[in-house]
C-alpha cells in the first residue's frame, strides 16, 4: 500500500493504466449490453423491459461502490494522512454521482412499466436518492475547501465516513421494511435469476467498473496535475517578489 | 518518521474507528426507530392487528390471492383478494391495471378501508419478486420454472 502512496510512482502506474482500462470497460460494456439487449432472452412477467437490468444494476452497484471508496479513501487520509487518499476520494465523486444519477433514470423508466408508477417512495428509492444528493454535497464541500483552503482541510473526509452510514442502508431497505421494490436477486453467492440474465449483467458489471476504474485514474491525474501547476506557479510568483 | 508520529498515527487510527461505531451505532438506532414509519404499505396480516382508522389514506401490500379477480358488470370494477398468508383484505378497484398486475403476484394499493371493511384503492402498483425467468420457460409449470432457477444458485 504504501509504495503506491508515493505520488510520482502512482503517476508512473496512473499514466499506463488509465488508457486500457477505459478502452477496456467501453468495449466490454458495448459488448454486454448488445448480449443483454439482442441475445438474452426476455422475462417471462417483464417481457423485453427486463433488459435496462443490464444498466440499471451495475449502475446502482457502482454508485454504491462509490461511496466506498470515498469512504475507504477517507478512512486512509483521516488516519494516515496520505494526501493521494485525498485525491483518491475528489476523483470517485464525479462518477460515483453519475452512476447513481444513471441508476435512478434507468429505474424510473424502469418502474412505469413494470410496477406502474415513475418514482414511488419507498425505502430503496429514497435512500439511493439520498445517496445522490449526498454525492452533491461531497463535490460541493471538496471544492470548496480546495478552492479557500490551504489544501488540509479534514471536512470532506469526515463527511465521506459519514455519509458511508447511507449505503447499509440502501443496501437493507428492501430487507428491513416493505417496499415496492424487490429484494436483492444476487446475495453471497446466490442468485434467484436464470443464467441467461446472469451472465451479460456479470459482463456488464466488469465493463462499468473498469471505465468507472479508467475515470478515477484520469480524475486523479488532473488533480495531480492542476496542483503541481499551481505550486510551479506560486513558486515564480514568490521568486519574482523576491527579485 | 519519529515514534511521536507513530502514535500520532495510532491515536487517529483509534479516534477514527471509535467514531466510526458512534455513527453505525446512530445510524442503527434511527433505523431503528423508523422500521414502521418507513414501511412503504401495511400487510394484510397487520391491518387486521391494527387498522387504520376508516378514511385515512394508506396503502396495502401483499399477494393477490389465486382466482380471486373478479369483474364487475361495468367491466372496469374489479374486485380481488389480498393476502400474506395470515390475513386477507378484499378490495375493489375502479381503473386501469398495470401491465404485471396479475393472480398470485404481488400488489400494492393505495387508497382506504371503507367503512364495511373493504379497502378502496385509488391505485394500484404491481410488485415483482427478485426472480427473472426468461419466457421459454414460461410453458413450463411455475414450479419446475422455480426449480429450473433453483439449479443455476
Amino acid at each position: 500500500m504504501h509504495r503506491f502512496a508515493n505520488p510520482a510512482r502512482f503517476l508512473r502506474l496512473a499514466r499506463w493504466l488509465t488508457l486500457p482500462c477505459l478502452v477496456a470497460g467501453i468495449v466490454i460494456t458495448a459488448a454486454a449490453l448488445a448480449w443483454g439487449l439482442f441475445s438474452a432472452p426476455a422475462d417471462y412477467l417483464q417481457g423485453d423491459s427486463v433488459r435496462i437490468l443490464y444498466l440499471h444494476v451495475p449502475a446502482a452497484w457502482l454508485g454504491m461502490w462509490g461511496w466506498g471508496a470515498i469512504a475507504t479513501a477517507s478512512f486512509v487520509e483521516l488516519v494516515w494522512r496520505h494526501p493521494l487518499a485525498a485525491i483518491g476520494a475528489r476523483a470517485a465523486a464525479v462518477p460515483g454521482a453519475f452512476y447513481t444519477a444513471l441508476c435512478l433514470a434507468t429505474g424510473s423508466l424502469w418502474g412505469r412499466p413494470a410496477w406502474g408508477a415513475w418514482w414511488v417512495w419507498d425505502g430503496r428509492l429514497t435512500s439511493m436518492l439520498v445517496l445522490l444528493f449526498l454525492y452533491f454535497a461531497y463535490m460541493a464541500l471538496a471544492d470548496a475547501a480546495g478552492r479557500d483552503g490551504d489544501g488540509t482541510s479534514r471536512i470532506p473526509a469526515i463527511f465521506g465516513l459519514v455519509g458511508a452510514v447511507n449505503i447499509p442502508i440502501i443496501h437493507f431497505s428492501v430487507i428491513w421494511w416493505n417496499s415496492l421494490h424487490q429484494p436483492p436477486s444476487i446475495s453471497m453467492g446466490k442468485s434467484a435469476m436464470a443464467d441467461d440474465f446472469l451472465y451479460p449483467l456479470l459482463v456488464s458489471v466488469v465493463g462499468f467498473t473498469l471505465i468507472f476504474a479508467g475515470v478515477v485514474l484520469a480524475r486523479m491525474r488532473a488533480i495531480l496535475a492542476e496542483s503541481q501547476a499551481e505550486a510551479r506557479l506560486r513558486r515564480k510568483a514568490m521568486s519574482e517578489d523576491i527579485a | 518518521m519519529n515514534t511521536g508520529g507513530i502514535k500520532a498515527k495510532h491515536q487517529r487510527l483509534v479516534l477514527v474507528l471509535v467514531a466510526l461505531a458512534a455513527l453505525l451505532g446512530a445510524g442503527l438506532l434511527a433505523v431503528w426507530g423508523l422500521r414502521s414509519q418507513a414501511s412503504y404499505f401495511y400487510l394484510p396480516a397487520e391491518m387486521a392487528a391494527n387498522p387504520p382508522e376508516t378514511g385515512r389514506a394508506v396503502r396495502l401490500g401483499g399477494m393477490v390471492e389465486a382466482g380471486s379477480i373478479k369483474t364487475a358488470a361495468d367491466g372496469v370494477t374489479i374486485r380481488f383478494m389480498v393476502g400474506d398468508g395470515k390475513a386477507r383484505v378484499p378490495v375493489i378497484f375502479r381503473g386501469i391495471v398495470p401491465d404485471l398486475f396479475k393472480e398470485s403476484s404481488g400488489v400494492v394499493a393505495e387508497g382506504r378501508i371503507g367503512p364495511d371493511g373493504t379497502f378502496v384503492a385509488d391505485n394500484l402498483l404491481a410488485k415483482h419478486d427478485e426472480r427473472y425467468v426468461p419466457r421459454e420457460m414460461k410453458d413450463m409449470t411455475e414450479q419446475q420454472a422455480r426449480a429450473a432457477v433453483v439449479e443455476t444458485q
